[in-house]
């Protein structure tokens, strides 16, 4: 069994939950503080990608980073790099798909922050950055670790956006999930059916391993 | 002077407008109001955790913030000790921690100096290790001034300390940081609504009601002398009726229905006056109310007799048991008050 499809699958969505973990704190960080309306606008954007059909993703992606699209054709003329067809365009849709999902854990264990507390470290001498690190990241750490948890399992399960701006070449970008289909669709079953088991069992652990961080934050909450 | 604080701010429909100074440098200045009242927002102004729209804040010859001049130095700045309603201790640390969190020193090892100093201070030792959910309220209290104290603030803000307490806990941590606030060699800013607190904690004190601020006066003067409605509200006058001055030093008391004679200085703008439920006694010759007795109330220590007056408004006298039985209970009582007690009341909201 050729495993690459397995190995493309855990990098892509390994980078695009670091990418996500970092976008989704910062932004739900800014709404949290945000006045009311910027902070209506932006949460409807920002959680635009969760409601939109995978496909959707992928065509909209497709206008900017395709060869002859604005960004696409930049990034080729600039630096001879193709943004589609690649293995690590799917970066981009497994990016856009879970990000709304870090995002809103966040800005929920953001908006359940008690503020007094960084009050505190700030009358304390703490910088702000002091403050966001040592003090809410940590106290926000259960929400925050579940929406990454939740954005890296949706990483390796996305399938439509994927399908359009990367395809499916074996060896070059092919992922678990649309080996499945290409393999489904040729005719393979049982190539198929040991595809799906494999997806079965990484969705298995990620869940395992979500409800563990979820307890032993919780034990830990309560005291050592 | 050691802290002097003239600020104006608005937020939605309230509008804060106070200004006070302390003279020496150790005093502790109360802020006294019901909730609502601004007294919270003025802490964190001074802290430096909300931006006044116009003023001034001079601490000890620091500019902490004008307005006018553009000084608006950051919380981190300031120097100044905040204790949080609810002590704001930081969940995921232990108590170590958190003190080392406050401690100011060049390296790692001053701070844990510092903080281990404290800790004692505080007498926190064996707790070092637990974390603020394994603590006792007052325990918690405890390791927050810990925690202030271990950066050496020149000033105290202190937020409703005992509100998260009841009863005898209450007590107890009154008399601790009591002690504190006497070694503390800074000044204290002391928020509460609590009047009996104030009295036995502060040494001046500055009643607000509705964002604005009474002039400052020491504690002795607003319970015997307090010249604004609120002031008399807040400090626990249970007798106030609309009035006017009619002569010298005469009170027409209009929902009483009489006209009471006062001692004490009649200022411009009265339009109450106020009697203490304690201070009224049976018969006498001046100032005389006569009154039919409405109900009593029969409570801890104390009858309160709830007296009709010729103006129809009600009057609230307060005796020992033992002296309103042996009145016999009567059905009318006539009530005087020694002009002494007569307060004369401004309205400072009016102003």
């Amino acid at each position: 069994m050729d495993w690459y499809p397995l190995l493309n699958s855990l990098r892509i969505a390994a980078i695009s939950t670091i990418v996500v973990y970092l976008l989704g704190v910062w932004l739900a960080n800014v709404v949290a503080h945000s006045p009311r309306i910027v902070k209506g606008v932006l949460d409807v954007v920002l959680t635009l990608p969760l409601v939109l059909p995978p496909t959707v993703v992928g065509y909209l992606l497709l206008r900017v980073l395709g060869p002859k699209r604005i960004i696409g054709l930049w990034f080729l003329q600039t630096f001879g790099i193709k943004l589609t067809m690649t293995w690590y365009s799917a970066i981009f849709a497994t990016v856009v798909v879970s990000f709304p999902l870090m995002y809103r854990t966040a800005r929920g264990a953001f908006e359940a922050f008690d503020e007094t507390l960084a009050d505190a470290g700030r009358t304390l001498g703490k910088s702000n950055l002091w403050v966001f690190w040592r003090v809410k990241m940590p106290c926000c750490r259960q929400g925050i670790i579940a929406g990454a948890v939740l954005a890296f399992a949706r990483a390796l399960g996305e399938y439509g956006a994927t399908a359009m701006i990367a395809g499916y070449t074996p060896g070059v970008t092919a992922t678990v999930s649309t080996t499945v289909y290409q393999l489904w669709r040729t005719g393979d079953d049982a190539g198929a059916f040991q595809w799906v088991l494999v997806n079965l069992a990484i969705s298995a652990v990620v869940l395992l391993a979500m409800n563990f961080f979820e307890q032993r934050s919780r034990t830990q909450r309560r005291g050592a | 002077m050691a802290l002097s604080v003239d600020i104006e701010k608005s937020l939605g429909d309230f509008s804060l407008d106070v200004s006070f100074a302390s003279d020496s440098p150790a005093e502790t200045l109360a802020l006294l109001g019901p909730s609502g009242c601004g007294k919270s927002m003025t802490l964190k102004c001074i802290a430096g955790l909300l931006r006044p729209d116009r003023g001034r804040i001079v601490l000890n010859d620091r500019v902490l913030f004008d307005s006018q001049a553009g000084v608006n130095l950051a919380p981190q700045r300031r120097r100044v000790g905040y204790l949080f309603q609810q002590y704001a201790l930081f969940p995921h640390m232990s108590v170590e921690q958190n003190v080392v969190c406050g401690a100011t020193g060049a390296t790692s090892a001053d701070r844990s100096e510092r903080a281990a100093a404290q800790i004692r201070a505080m007498h926190l030792e064996g707790l070092e290790r637990r974390r603020p959910s394994e603590l006792s309220g007052g325990q918690q209290q405890r390791c927050a001034m810990a925690r202030i104290l271990a950066g050496s603030p020149e000033l105290l803000l202190l937020d409703e300390p005992f509100s998260a307490l009841d009863g005898y806990l209450r007590w107890q941590l009154e008399l601790e940081l009591t002690d504190v606030l006497k070694t503390f060699p800074g000044g204290t800013v002391y928020v509460s609504h609590n009047r009996d607190e104030v009295y036995r904690m502060c040494d001046t004190v500055c009643v607000l009601s509705h964002g604005r601020s009474d002039p400052r006066v020491s504690v002795h003067e607003l319970f015997e002398r307090p010249s604004s409605l609120a002031a008399a509200l807040i400090s626990g006058c249970k007798n106030i009726s609309a009035a006017t001055t009619i002569g010298e030093g005469l009170l027409d008391c209009s929902d009483w229905g009489v006209t009471l004679r006062t001692s004490l200085p009649v200022g411009e703008g009265v339009t109450h006056v106020g009697v203490r439920a304690h201070y009224f006694s049976v018969g006498g010759e001046e100032n005389v109310i006569p009154c039919s007795v409405d109900r009593v109330i029969d409570s801890t220590f104390s009858s309160i007799v709830m007296a009709r007056t010729p103006g129809g408004a009600l009057l609230r006298y307060e005796l020992p048991k033992e002296e309103w039985a042996a009145l016999g209970e009567p059905a009318r009582v006539t009530l005087s008050v020694d002009p002494s007690c007569v307060m004369p009341l401004s309205d400072g909201d009016a102003r």
